[in-house]
């Protein structure tokens, strides 16, 4: 199949950045989205040009290395899915792609279609972490949960951080990300006696990194790759009024 | 002891505030009491159906307790000048998160209402400002204003086209204004259930049709001659 593709290219974080148009010719349908990026970076390098920057790392899913805005939706037109798990049979031959990398102040860009996610390193590190001692394992089910509980916590958990909730929000919030993380560990009982504070320094700290308001739209759920809900946000809401 | 408790009172709710959580808190809480305000006008409004005596006399009893009136008044005052300065900060906030947009970008997930809610609420609030000076305070209402003769001064108010269409468009705005606030105060609050949430939303799309729809109901009526005729 053949594509019609509009890239993003910037050499660096400094350096002004323009779309470039390039012709997919070689992509096939079983490819993945960035396989089919692999196969025009290969062209790319023989002609002697630079390959499109992007990052990616396990290509399963799972790690939340990869991700990118295909046509204006973040991770593309697949809801549930990240870019390297998108395939092309998703996409008709003839198809024009404009691929842009995450925008927002917090994630500023590396190259090309990479991103700076570390900002959400940092507001994990403001609070997102539970302090235990760090002794043997403790026997299994002495902490008793709740199986609702436990899947609850695990449905936030299952945030892989890929920022896909930041691109998408036209405010650039963090929300939908801390308020997975506070949800994960606040719904558990090892969570509780860093609840408050979790909740005040991973908030206060989102907005120091620049990320937006949310203003609960919805745009973040929809293209959140592990399907994480609004819900999450308004548990943050709530523990954030409380603890203040 | 007490000037301690106050202090913590005070530093609590600033520090809330400094948050963008606290701002949607502020917006949740104002909205609710504009809402309520609504909920009241739109009742006295529509004693307009059970003819003149009835609605003006309802205008006579809100004058009647002038200490309440104005006390209402400032609550709602506060409440508008709150509840868009909280907007405008968070605007701000929003402006700075993103310097650089995109070429392409689709919504997929998030409702029109919800998305223009900075366009809803200024011409909401325009709106407002016309409205008080044409049927509070009859600055902008014809030469046949009189004070508290409130039936007659919608009547000759809603007579004039544009006016009823201008009153019409900001109904429409402000029922897309509730279409998208009246659930989303819910969850700035921190009010979320995946059974009940839903049903929320659902409501508060009927709340904002109808509550839009009473409204409107009144200069329809005057400019299709079912009200005011003896006039």
């Amino acid at each position: 199949m053949r594509l019609t593709l509009h890239i993003w290219r910037q050499k660096g974080p400094k350096e002004p950045g323009r779309m470039v148009h390039y012709e997919a010719r070689n992509a096939n349908p079983d490819m993945s989205f960035l396989e089919m990026l692999d196969v025009l970076n290969e062209e790319l390098t023989l002609k002697g040009e630079d390959p499109v920057a992007f990052d990616s790392d396990c290509r399963e899913g799972i790690c939340g290395m990869c991700g990118f805005m295909i046509n204006g939706v973040a991770h593309g037109p697949r809801r549930g899915t990240t870019v390297c798990q998108l395939h092309m049979r998703k996409f008709k031959d003839g198809d024009v792609l404009y691929i842009e990398p995450w925008r927002a102040r917090a994630f500023p860009v590396i190259k090309d279609l990479a991103v700076n996610r570390t900002a959400f390193d940092r507001i994990i590190a403001a609070g997102g972490y539970i302090s235990v001692p760090a002794g043997s394992a403790p026997d299994g089910n002495t902490i008793l949960i709740p199986k609702p509980v436990a899947e609850q916590a695990m449905d936030a958990a299952a945030c892989i951080g890929c920022g896909a909730c930041v691109a998408a929000c036209p405010n650039a919030s963090a929300a939908l990300f801390t308020g997975a993380k506070i949800a994960h560990l606040g719904l558990l009982p090892q969570g509780q006696p860093e609840r408050d504070q979790r909740v005040l320094k991973m908030v206060a700290h989102s907005t120091l990194e620049q990320f937006g308001s949310c203003t609960n739209i919805g745009e973040c759920e929809a293209v959140c790759p592990k399907e994480i809900k609004l819900e999450v946000i308004a548990r943050m809401n709530r523990d954030f009024i409380k603890a203040s | 002891m007490s000037s301690v408790a106050i202090d913590s009172h005070v530093g609590r709710a600033a520090r809330l505030y400094q948050a963008y959580i606290g701002k949607k808190f502020v917006m949740a809480l104002t909205g609710v009491i504009l809402f309520g305000y609504l909920v009241g006008h739109l009742l006295g409004n529509l004693q307009a159906f059970l003819g003149p005596e009835r609605m003006d006399a309802y205008a006579a009893f809100l004058h009647s307790m002038p200490n309440v009136l104005w006390l209402v008044r400032a609550l709602l005052l506060v409440s508008v000048v709150a509840h868009i300065v909280a907007s405008i900060q968070l605007t701000a906030l929003k402006r700075k998160a993103r310097p650089q947009g995109y070429v392409k970008k689709e919504a997929i997930g998030s409702s029109y209402a919800s998305r223009t809610m900075m366009w809803s609420g200024p011409i909401i609030a325009a709106f407002v400002v016309f409205h008080i000076l044409d049927v509070t305070t009859g600055v902008t209402n014809t030469a046949q204003y009189r004070e508290l003769h409130a039936y007659e001064n919608l009547v000759y108010s809603f007579r004039r086209i544009p006016v009823s269409i201008a009153y019409i468009f900001a109904m429409v705005a402000l029922s897309m204004h509730l279409y998208h606030g009246l659930w989303s105060m819910f969850q700035s609050v921190g009010i979320s259930h995946p059974r009940y949430t839903p049903v929320i939303k659902r409501l508060a799309m009927w709340v904002a049709i109808l509550l839009a729809a009473g409204f409107i109901s009144i200069p329809i009526s005057v400019m299709t001659g079912l009200m005011g005729t003896k006039l």
